[in-house]
Formats: structure tokens, sequence, C-alpha cells
């Protein structure tokens, strides 16, 4: 090969915020030729899919409320990510937030209690910790890895909620549809902007997401947590206890997934049904890599990922395209940044023959 | 009594069928661990060779057609995680992730024209003489060419890590990618390879599911079965003939679960349906208590980014 790779000194700051850039510009391009192959005018495609669902008021209210679970639950992630912990589980700890949460206005449909609402966003929190906490027992005292059993159990969620609502949580009054009762108003996330769906769980995600950020940044058990991702070795005698970092990020995560599960339930849908989610909880990994495992930058990372829903929601009203367009441009982004990453560690250089001759052989 | 044994007879070959791409898809993953690269993307690979084999033979009216594009959908589909992983150095975890999320929007996308269109099962070959043998007949001898290839290949995957010099080689690789690279073996190729090797099978293992255990395209049809398959490399502590054992033990869960279903126990069917996923978790547990096990049998370097200058 004419390049070759050299190893940074330290890893380059410019790089790490220039690249996310780079994958986006990379998977429009790659996003256009899609678009062509699949016989559509690429420049009209894009401006359908990126454009045109944002150019108005309304447009731009539904990004933000795509992109509040997005951020909620890609804050709780990144902490994991950064101490090496792989919750790839969001999507059921999501799922059974949204459960527990929902079983207050399912049994007391007629109660007009001003408390229902933050008592059904306390359980939605205790629901996906409870969730997360399992993966978290498994890895801290059985030694299991944590990939694959949060994963296996977004399965497992899902059927819980669809046990839920294809029986004992059916609406008597629903037609025999799958759903549960319409929650009464009291159990419900009021709007903020007439005219719109906004509603005030945006207003609590992007305070939640403040919130990690100056914890994560000034509190000691954030710094524990970013030194054990570190440096494993170093933090182990420092006396960091690993174990208990687990416990810390997976009930975080677990915590912020089952808000946002809630916040969806009692907020845009206002029932139960057996789909809750379009799959924010994978799609919030990406956020977090995207917004370089940093609040901040998750929150811009995740009106980008709310965008690419919209806008395959967008491209398959207006032109009839499959769903799954939504998936592959996600999918694509994740690919350029992941590639475009190595920037960040190491240089480019050009092969020349001086070069070649002092790196010696490989 | 002769309708107990076709009973019998008839779970004993859905649980074969039921094995057959768990098997398929982490007898894969297995070459591609014991080369050091943990690739999670068996799923999305598995999906891409579900739709591409359908696809192909649907159009082309060829099964053998239709298995050859669920292999190739699944090479193509790793090496970009070969490109990520070993070219680029991402990391392994995110990179697979990607390709599976990846694989499930691109499957749907590209089956979309093709959903619930039928299509005739994957022909049974019948070996001659063998095939007539009462009961373990039609159970071992009368399958179609996936299950054959499937119990094959473990076999093969047995004597090639352990009685040839590649494979050799190839686990010598993933215990230490450092000496491997030291004493002048091509790192990044040899993985290169494995990786491939892991996405044909997956590719087949999907493949099998759309041409033969439901002869059609279902959106996002594998349900999980490229996480179980991941499961599955651990349980068999990364030896080729456990993972034999260990997909016909998922095999008959997932079976158990629909019978029970058909027999009208009193249990919602969705409940039964949590039963592999359960299953999974739990032998995942079991395995993994035996620590030492575990981390003896693991190959040394498995998720670890090589570059030869650091």
């Amino acid at each position: 090969m004419p390049i070759r790779l050299v190893a940074r000194q330290t890893h380059s700051r410019l790089m790490t915020w220039l690249t996310p850039i780079m994958a986006l510009v990379l998977s429009l391009i790659a996003g256009s030729i899609v678009f062509s192959l699949l016989g559509y005018p690429p420049l009209t495609s894009l401006y359908t899919f990126f454009l045109a669902p944002i150019s108005d008021l309304y447009g731009v209210s539904e990004l933000i409320i795509k992109a509040a679970p997005l951020a909620m639950i890609a804050v709780g992630l990144s902490m994991g990510f950064r101490a090496n912990v792989w919750n790839i589980g969001a999507e059921g700890q999501l799922t059974i937030g949204a459960v527990v949460g929902s079983a207050l206005p399912i049994y007391f449909p007629e109660s007009g209690n001003a408390l229902m609402l933050p008592a059904m966003l306390v359980l939605g929190v205790l629901g996906g910790m409870a969730w997360a906490s399992i993966p978290a027992f498994l890895k801290t005292k059985m030694n299991t890895n944590e990939i694959l059993t949060s994963l296996l159990l977004v399965y497992v969620a899902v059927l819980v909620l669809s046990t839920l609502v294809h029986g004992p949580w059916r609406d008597p009054g629903g037609f025999n549809f799958p759903e549960s009762v319409v929650f009464q108003d009291a159990a419900l996330v009021p709007g903020i902007l007439s005219g719109t769906r906004l509603h005030g769980g945006t207003i609590i995600a992007l305070l939640v997401v403040l919130s990690v950020w100056i914890l994560f940044s000034r509190s000691v058990a954030g710094f524990q947590v970013r030194v054990a991702g570190l440096a494993p070795s170093a933090a182990r005698y420092t006396g960091i206890h690993f174990n208990r970092m687990v416990w810390y990020v997976l009930l975080g995560a677990g915590g912020l997934a089952g808000l946002a599960g809630i916040i969806e339930v009692a907020g845009p849908i206002g029932q139960l049904q057996p789909i809750i989610s379009p799959g924010y909880g994978f799609s919030a990994i990406i956020v977090a890599f995207l917004g370089r495992l940093h609040p901040i930058g998750i929150l811009f990372a995740s009106l980008v990922l709310a965008l690419s829903y919209l806008g395959g929601e967008f491209v398959q009203i207006k032109m009839g395209l499959p769903l799954g367009i939504a998936g592959v441009f996600q999918g694509m982004l994740l690919f350029f940044l992941l590639a475009s990453d190595v920037l960040i560690n190491y240089r480019v250089e050009w092969r020349t023959s001086r070069t070649f001759g002092r790196a010696g052989t490989e | 009594m002769m309708e107990a044994i076709t009973t019998i007879e008839l779970i004993m070959l859905t649980i074969v069928s039921a094995a057959t791409p768990l098997l398929l898809a982490a007898t894969g993953e297995l070459v591609a661990e014991k080369s050091g690269v943990l690739n999670l993307g068996v799923e999305g690979m598995m999906l891409i060779g579900a739709v591409c084999a359908f696809v192909v033979a649907l159009t082309s009216g060829s099964w053998l057609l239709g298995i050859i594009a669920g292999a190739i959908a699944g090479v193509l589909m790793s090496m970009l995680f070969g490109l990520l992983t070993l070219i680029f150095l991402a990391n392994q975890v995110a990179s697979g992730l990607a390709l599976t999320l990846f694989g499930i929007g691109l499957s749907s996308l590209i089956g979309i024209p093709f959903i619930g269109l039928p299509i005739e099962k994957l022909p049974t070959l019948n070996l001659p003489f063998l095939s007539d043998i009462p009961v373990l007949g039609p159970l071992l001898f009368s399958q179609d060419v996936l299950i054959y290839l499937s119990v094959i290949m473990a076999f093969a995957v047995h004597w090639f890590l352990n009685h040839t010099k590649p494979g050799l080689v190839l686990r010598a690789v993933g215990e230490s990618h450092d000496a491997a690279h030291s004493i002048g073996y091509a790192v990044v190729r040899i993985r290169f390879l494995a990786v491939m090797f892991g996405g044909a099978m997956a590719g087949l293992g999907g493949a099998f599911l759309s041409l033969s255990y439901t002869p059609m395209w279902v959106e996002h049809m594998t349900a999980g079965r490229g996480w179980i398959a991941l499961a599955l490399v651990v349980f068999a502590t990364w030896k080729p003939g456990r993972v034999i054992i260990g997909a016909y033990i998922f095999g008959s869960v997932t079976i158990l679960q629909l019978h029970l279903q058909g027999i009208g126990v009193q249990i919602p069917a969705q409940i039964l349906s949590m039963l592999p996923y359960l299953v999974t978790i739990l032998v995942l547990v079991i395995i993994s208590r035996q620590s030492t096990r575990v981390k003896l049998s693991a190959p040394a370097c498995i998720g670890q980014i090589f570059h030869p200058n650091t």
C-alpha cells in the first residue's frame, strides 16, 4: 500500500470533532448513491430526506420530539462506553420503563391526582434500572458478558410488553386491538407549544443531558468512570472498584432509558402499544459515538439521528420508499464515523522512498 | 404405535431445522473469534444472507444460486467489517453493532418487493439406501444440502483448527498477534480471511432461514438468532464439536416452545417465545461462572486492535 498509518504521540483533539462532520458528509454522498441505485433522483431525494422535513416550525418540533429520547438514552450509554461497559440493551430498558410507568394509569384510569405523572416518571426510571440491573448482576456476580445479556433481554422485554397489551392490560373497550386504555389527562405529559406536539418531556431531556454533563465533569464518580475506561489497571490501584462502576453505569443508563420510555408512552403515544419505539435504544448507541461520548456533542448528534427517522418517514410518504432507508443511513453514518476515527490516533503518511527507508520493513 | 413414532420423528426433524441456522452462523463466528476478531454483526450478516438468497433463488429459479448468493452477500458484509476493524483499526464492538443495524435496514430495503411471495422449499437429498433406514434414515440421511453442510463444516473446522498448519497459525494469531507478526505471519490477512469465512457461514445460516426453515422473506426474520449464535460460541468454549451440541440444545428449546403452544398449554404464546432468549442467558451464566475455564479457552487477543507499529 502506498500509504501507512503512524501512531500519533497524543490523540488529536481537532480530529475528534472533525471526523463526525467528515462522516456526515460521506454519508450524504453514499446516501445519494443509494438513492440513485434505487432509481430515484439523488438531489431531490436528499432534499426530501434532510431538508423538507424541517422546513417549518412543525417539522422542527417533530425533530426535537424524536431527538429527546435519543439524547437522554445516549448520555446514559456514553457513561458506560467510557468505562468499557457495553450496554447495548437500552431498547429493552426503555420498554420495561414504559411498562412499569404505565401501570399507574392502567390500574387507576379515573385518578386525576396531580402526582400521577411524577409518580409514573419515577416508576419509569425504576423500571429501566431494574431491567439494567439484570446484566449488572450477571456481570459483577456471575462474570457474564454484558453485551450478550443486555441485548438478549431486549427480545424478552418486547415480549413482556406484548404479553401485557395482548392480555391483562388490553383496553376492554378497545375493539380487541392489542392496546391499553388511552391515558387520562393527568397521566399525560403536557404540551408546551400550541400547534405542535412539542411536550414537556423534551425539556426534561435537555435538563437531564445538562445535569449529566455537570455531574460527569465535576463529580468524583464521573472522574472514576473516566479513569476506569482510560486506564483500568491504574484505576484498580487507586481503589476504584470496577464492579461498583459497572453498577453505576448500567443503572444510570437503564434509568435514563426507562425515563425516555415512559415519556414516549405518556407523551407522543398516549397509551401502551405493542411497539413503542422505532429502535431509539439502538440508534442512541450511534448518537453516543457521533457525539463523542460527550453530553453536548450528544445533543447535536441526537438531532442528526432524529432527522434520519423524520427523513425516513418523509421519503416513505412522499416517495413511497421503505422505512428501512433510515436504518441504512444510520448504519452508514456509524461506518464512516468509525472509519474516519482512525485519524484521531493515527496520522496518514504517504510511503515515499525516504520514509519507507526510515521506517524499515514492516 | 406407528403414529407415535412419526410424531417423535417430526419433532426431531424440526429440531434439526431449528438448530441448523445457529450451527452454521456459530461455526463461522468461531473461526473469526479464534483468529482474535469479535464480530457482533452476525445478525446483520444473516439477514442480508437471507434476503439475497431468497431474491436470487426466486428470480433465477435455482436454489443453488440462491445459496451461493446468500454466502456471497454474507462475505461482502463481513468484508465491510474487516475493512473497518482491520484496516481502519476501528473498535470491534461498535463496528459489529453498526454492521447489524445496517444489515437490518438494508435487508428490509432489498426485501420490500418480495414480502409474502412463496418459494419452493429446498429439496431434500436422499442418500441412497441410508435414507430407507426406519426412523434414523429420514432423520439423518434425508435432509437438505444446508443441513448436511452445517454438520460437515463444524467437523471440518474442528479438523482445520486442530490438525492443520494453517489452523495452527490462525489460532496463534488469535492468541498473540504480536508474536505471530514478529515471526512473519500476515496477521491482518489471516484475520480478514477468518472474518470472511464467518460472513459466508452467517450468510448460509440466513439462506437456510429464507429457503428452508420458513421458505419466504419476512423483515427481521432472524429474530435474534445471530445473537444466540454469538452466545453459542461462548457456550461451546470455542470448540466446534460443542457448537454442534449447543446448537441442537437451542434448536430443541425453540421447538419445545412451539410444540407447547401447539398442544395448547395455558401460557401466553409470548411467554413461551421468551424461552430461547432466557435459556441462552441461562447457559451463558452457567458457563461464565467457571471463569478460569472461559479465560483459558477464549482467544487471548479477542477484540484487540492490531497495529504493527505500536
